[in-house]
């Protein structure tokens, strides 16, 4: 097990070189450069001239390259233009918020999912069985901001049931400590705090996993149905196994593999989703800062956030392939 | 062709289905043709395809089908801040808020949906074709260094991925279209490598080769064609995700900055203002986006599943 | 220019108004509980969504409105801006003498003021700030740090190539601060009631080393001054700055010198999307937001809000570029002034105004707002005509011309409260007249005020809302000769000497009178000529909830929030 998950790290290395030689090209890409897009357009040649030499822009394009990935190494990201402050920390005060927000998006897909997309397998035919695959084809079909939009009209507005924005409650002062604020408010002992932080994930959450729900929902069904016609549950059935047994210990477990990968693959929609949920939710969070950088060509936040988060998309599909390593010995094999 | 014909070929075919495999030859039918009958007979690949055959029409006689001119300001002298017209006579789905012809928008507004999403998509097919056909033709290490690039692009969300693009080339409809196509492009690969291993050691592969044909006239003769049919159903399934994809990007303010070129994303987005005042500007559009991605989503599930021998049961 | 967005806000009802207004709060508070027994009246906190996050709170290296509406709370100025309207009256000075040349400016003092970490407001703080302004160094004297200390003195201590026309500031005694210049300028001294102006703790300033500016020009990072301990007089002190949540908190400052606010404290909440803020105040999580859309004053209205309506001090115009700018792409069809006029007659500015913009607005005829002194009334002006239109640009022979029109996305400004619809419009109406255009659409922030200002567009939109009262703040920002017998690059780098010079004149002109007929000259010139069309003032507005008392709408855009209470 400990050389699967060295060699699955050992493979990590590859991808996030040519992560950074990828993000480097961009960054060449833009309109005037690097120099242009840290000084802005209207940056004089002489300022242009100081931070090449500065940022040794003028050396062959591989000293470039290696000083770029020394100063990624270090996280070091250079500055916002929007706001002047370091890119790193930045990400790093904004990520809790999206971490609490994919997390309550992706329990709920999954708490929501699971259940749904197996009860659909079982009644195969039902009309809850269509209605939910109906359903999910509809979630994916949807765009997310339209849904948040709305989600956000009938529930927020109309209703008042559920906050519409931001991750707090602008009035309650709480203590925080890790930026993740309903662990801040478990933390600090302050309860109307943390609970007022978990109603602001609800619909962001909600918009979020709309699409992880269609998509677990239908993989859930599709692949409970394809198990209660393998042989060992025939066999199992015939056994005489009560049937409660059967759906556990068979049908389920088995059924979750698949889902167990899909599970993973998700993340980069919820990362993507996120640049859309947290902005109609005016959530702060990394996708809303990406969203402002882009208006303000906030080029240094882009880039970082960018490579940040693929680093995070690629060591969360880590994570699901070691425990899905875990779960199925056959994958450690191979 | 008989009735009768078709019954017995239908048995044929549903016998084949079970065990697993088509026979092939003078009594049979090809692979393609008995997967066009299962879709015949699927109410599911139905609706898909209606839907997507009158986006199709509806696209490519939009000048005909449109009452009004989808640019001209009609009501414009009638429109305050605060109130826009409703339906009424000449104007079945009212105006948006620049007195223009919301029926009319909508119409030709697929066609830019289409556009936008044929050509992404096509961008995407090619570019993933290239790279997944270099990979598996010649393995090797060819292989690993496209598909450690493909990996690299996968690692990327593909929004973010998107947006990346977008800003680099600027605010137009080609950014739109190329960036689109940026992250079809690893899908692509990975499902053409896939196939094209699969069938690198098949039967007739081996044979081809035995009997001393060219590397490139296996590949680009026989094995690429057979490959192609998962390609279609991606390239289904990816018309959707291009249409939803570019209403996303014009959300984030990376569209077509001609606003007045009618199209279903720009539309919605831009109606989002007006959510309380007039909800069918912000509705309508996003119905088309929901029924014609459902559309291509119905169609491109039911082609896989009608040419995954898994799904024949 | 308008290097920057946006600029100031403004300010300014009538003197009528805010009698009744200050009657109005003092009947509130009388009303209120717990008034008794001398104690401050505790008045909750009220959230505020603001359309962006302020660029740091120390108002001298401010030029932004966000940025401004705090500031505005915190510091105060020798001169601040009457209550709902646009005339500069005194604040920490009680009152001013000039000096008969017009160069020196004496101001007596108010005494008894403090700077909210205690250290006492006199003259000397006062030289100091104008000796810190006067000697930035470095990254300080960039147009992105300190434009509007460049605005109106020129250069620094460091830049003799510029001069300055500040000449000194001397402090005579502890409540008199005498202010030499070296030339006349319309600007002075009413710009003091600029926030960048505000006179801040010089003990504070040197302790959290204000001045120390890092990044680059585009990318200012700011000192802990301007971002943890920014210091002034003003009724609310600086508590917080939640930057993840983008919410600034500012409290009562229990110790000041006038009338102690209302309210315990003040959050202001960034809300960038226009329609979250609007759902937002409706869902009851903030007390109001600035730059209602026009669709919603009539609907938040009739849902209960106070939506408070600025009167007009904007404009609103198409800027045109005929290509002298070198290292752009010229269109000299631009040049004919045939053509220049073919599209301000093609424009349909009635339908735009009712349509577009909110109640109140109008068409424009000039570059400067009827309530500024130096309007005339005589102008040239260009109705809509397409025929005529179309005829001119037939004589011309620049039919089917192509102009690269910029228009800006994701922003609303005072002035412009939709770009994309305006775009939509006059694109249309210039097409009607013959034209073709190729749109090029821009975030504001900083491409397009970037692109625009460098003379990349053929025709763009824009416009400004006043600092105060001045017509020089509308048509010298715009059209003043920048160098060498060239108007900016934004309108083209145009020749036109007879309006420089009418503008320099008005300028240094000392007498009132006097500089509103040479103002209004310069406006017949420059519509004659026509730089541009100048479309329309537009009454921004802000909105409260029910509860909410005591705000008063300022044209400048300048509210202060010293006079608002909440009930219940």
């Amino acid at each position: 097990m400990l050389r699967f998950i060295v060699r699955r790290l050992l493979q990590l290395i590859p991808i996030l070189l040519g992560l950074s030689l990828l993000l480097f090209a961009w960054l060449r890409a833009l309109p005037g450069g690097p120099a242009q897009a840290a000084l802005g357009e209207r940056a004089t040649p002489e300022a242009i001239a100081r931070y090449n030499e500065l940022f040794g822009l003028d050396q062959p394009l591989y000293v470039q390259y290696l000083r770029f990935l020394g100063r990624a190494v270090q996280l070091d990201f250079g500055n916002s233009a929007r706001t002047g402050r370091a890119v790193t920390e930045e990400f790093f005060e904004r990520m809790p918020g999206t971490i609490e927000l994919t997390l309550f998006a992706m329990l709920f897909a999954i708490g929501v999912g699971i259940p749904l997309g197996y009860l659909a397998a079982r009644r195969h035919g039902s009309w809850l069985d269509s209605t939910s695959v109906i359903g999910s084809l509809l979630g994916v079909a949807t765009p997310v901001f339209f849904l948040a939009y709305l989600l956000r009209l009938l529930f927020a507005v109309e209703l008042g049931w559920l906050p519409g924005s931001g991750r707090q409650e602008v009035r309650i002062d709480a203590t925080r400590i890790t930026n993740f604020y309903v662990l801040d408010g478990l933390l600090t002992r302050e309860f109307d705090a943390a609970w007022d932080a978990f109603l602001h994930l609800v619909l962001p959450g909600i918009a979020l996993g709309t699409i992880p729900l269609a998509i677990i929902v239908r993989i859930t069904r599709a692949s409970v149905l394809d198990v209660v016609n393998e042989d060992y549950v025939r066999t199992a059935n015939a056994k005489g196994l009560a049937t409660a047994t059967v759906r556990r210990r068979h049908i389920v477990r088995n059924a979750l593999l698949p889902v167990s990968t899909t599970i993973g693959l998700q993340t980069g929609l919820l990362l993507s989703g996120a640049v859309l949920t947290e902005t109609v939710f005016a959530f702060g969070g990394v996708g809303s800062a990406i969203f402002d950088a882009i208006f303000a060509r906030d080029f240094a936040v882009l880039q970082g956030f960018i490579l940040m988060l693929a680093v995070v998309y690629v060591l969360v599909n880590l994570l699901v392939d070691i425990s899905y390593g875990l779960l199925d010995p056959r994958v450690r094999v191979r | 062709m008989t009735a009768m014909g078709d019954v017995k070929r239908r048995r044929i075919d549903e016998l084949a289905a079970r065990a697993g495999q088509v026979p092939e030859g003078e009594g049979g039918v090809s692979l393609t043709k008995s997967a066009f009958r299962r879709l015949r007979r699927n109410p599911v690949a139905i609706t898909g395809a209606v839907i997507v055959v009158l986006f199709l029409l509806v696209a490519a006689f939009a000048p005909l089908l449109a009452p009004k001119d989808p640019l001209t300001q009609y009501l414009l002298s009638e429109i305050r801040p605060g109130t826009i017209p409703g339906s009424r006579e000449g104007f079945p789905l009212g105006v948006d808020n620049l007195g223009r012809d919301l029926l009319s928008r909508l119409i030709v507004g697929s066609r830019q949906s289409l556009l936008i999403g044929v050509v992404s998509t096509l961008l995407g097919v090619v570019v993933g074709m290239a790279l997944g056909v270099l990979a598996g033709a010649f393995g090797g290490w060819v292989d690993t260094v496209v598909m450690r690039f493909v990996d690299i692009l996968l690692s990327i969300p593909g929004l973010l991925m998107a947006i990346s693009i977008s800003v680099l080339l600027g605010q137009n409809q080609y950014a739109l279209m190329i960036a689109i196509a940026v992250t079809q492009v690893p899908v692509f690969a990975r499902l053409l490598r896939g196939s094209m291993l699969a069938q690198r050691d098949s039967d007739y592969a081996l044979a081809a080769r035995a009997l001393g044909i060219r590397r490139s006239r296996i590949v680009f003769g026989h094995v690429l064609p057979n490959s192609l049919s998962p390609v279609i159903v991606q390239a289904t399934l990816s018309l959707a995700t291009a249409i939803i994809e570019a209403a996303a990007l014009s959300f984030l303010g990376l569209g077509d900055p001609d606003l007045a070129r009618p199209e279903w994303g720009a539309m919605l987005s831009n109606a989002q203002a007006f959510l309380s005042i007039r909800p069918e500007l912000a509705v309508y559009p996003a119905l088309c986006i929901i029924v014609v991605a459902l559309g291509f989503t119905l169609l491109g599930e039911s082609l896989r599943e009608a040419l995954d021998p898994k799904f024949r049961r | 220019m308008q290097r920057r967005p946006p600029r100031v806000l403004a300010a300014g009802a009538a003197a009528l108004t805010a009698v009744t207004l200050a009657a109005c709060a003092s009947s509130d508070r009388d009303s209120g509980e717990g008034e008794g027994g001398g104690e401050a009246q505790s008045g909750g906190t009220l959230v505020f969504g603001a359309a962006g996050d302020p660029a740091m709170l120390d108002p001298a290296f401010g030029s932004d409105g966000e940025t401004f509406r705090v500031a505005r709370q915190i510091h105060e100025g020798l001169l601040g801006n009457e209550l709902g309207g646009t005339e500069p009256v005194p604040e920490l000075a009680e009152d001013y003498e000039v000096s008969d040349d017009g160069l020196e400016y004496t101001f007596n003092l108010r005494q008894g003021v403090q700077f909210h970490d205690g250290t006492d407001f006199n003259a000397e703080a006062v030289c100091f700030n104008f000796d810190r302004w006067y000697n930035f160094e470095g990254l300080a004297t960039s147009p992105s740090a300190s434009y509007y200390y460049q605005a109106v003195f020129g250069g620094f201590a460091s830049t003799p190539d510029t001069p300055s026309i500040y000449e000194s500031c001397e402090a005579t005694d502890e409540s008199t601060a005498v202010i030499r210049l070296t030339q006349v300028t319309s600007k002075f001294p009413s710009a003091l009631a600029l926030p960048a102006f505000s006179i801040q703790s010089p003990e504070a300033l040197q302790q959290y080393d204000a001045d120390n500016l890092s990044g680059s020009e585009d990318a200012l990072s700011y000192s802990e001054y301007a971002l943890e301990h920014p210091t002034g007089t003003g009724p609310f002190r600086f508590e917080s700055w939640d930057r993840g949540n983008g919410e600034v908190t500012i409290v009562r400052n229990e110790d000041y010198w006038g009338e102690a606010p209302a309210l315990d404290s003040i959050i202001f909440r960034t809300i960038s999307d226009q329609n979250t803020r609007r759902q937002e105040l409706q869902a009851g999580s903030i007390d109001g937001y600035d730059f209602v859309a026009p669709a919603d004053y009539q609907s938040l209205e009739d849902e209960g809000f106070q939506v408070l309506v600025r009167d007009p001090f904007n404009i609103l115009y198409l800027g045109f570029n005929g290509g002298n700018v070198p290292g752009t792409n010229a269109n000299l069809a631009l040049q004919d002034p045939r053509v220049r006029q073919a599209i301000a007659h093609a424009i349909d500015r009635e339908t735009i105004v009712n349509s577009l913009l909110p109640e109140g607005a109008e068409a424009a005829t000039q570059f400067v707002p009827p309530t500024v002194d130096g309007w005339a009334e005589d102008v040239t002006t260009y109705d809509y005509d397409p025929d005529r239109a179309r005829q001119l640009l037939q004589e011309a022979g620049a039919e089917g011309t192509t102009l690269r029109f910029y228009y800006p996305t994701e922003v609303s400004r005072p002035y412009l409260p939709d770009p994309a619809a305006m775009f939509q419009v006059i694109n249309q109406n210039l097409v009607d007249a013959g034209f073709t255009i190729e749109p090029v659409a821009l975030p504001w922030n900083p491409d397009y005020t970037n692109a625009v200002q460098a003379g990349q567009a053929d025709i763009h939109l824009l416009g400004w809302t006043g600092d105060y009262n001045d017509a020089y703040n509308f048509i010298g920002t715009f059209f003043a000769e920048q160098s060498n017998n060239q108007a900016s690059a934004e309108f083209g780098s145009f020749s036109a000497p007879e309006i420089f010079a009418a503008l320099a004149e008005a300028d240094a002109e000392p007498d009132p009178a006097n500089r509103t007929e040479q103002y209004q000259e310069a406006n017949r010139l420059i519509m004659d000529y026509l730089p541009g069309v100048p479309i329309s003032h537009s009454p921004p507005a802000l909105v409260v909830a029910e509860n909410v008392q005591g705000l008063e709408p300022s044209p400048l855009t300048a509210e202060v929030f010293s006079t608002v209470s909440i009930t219940d």
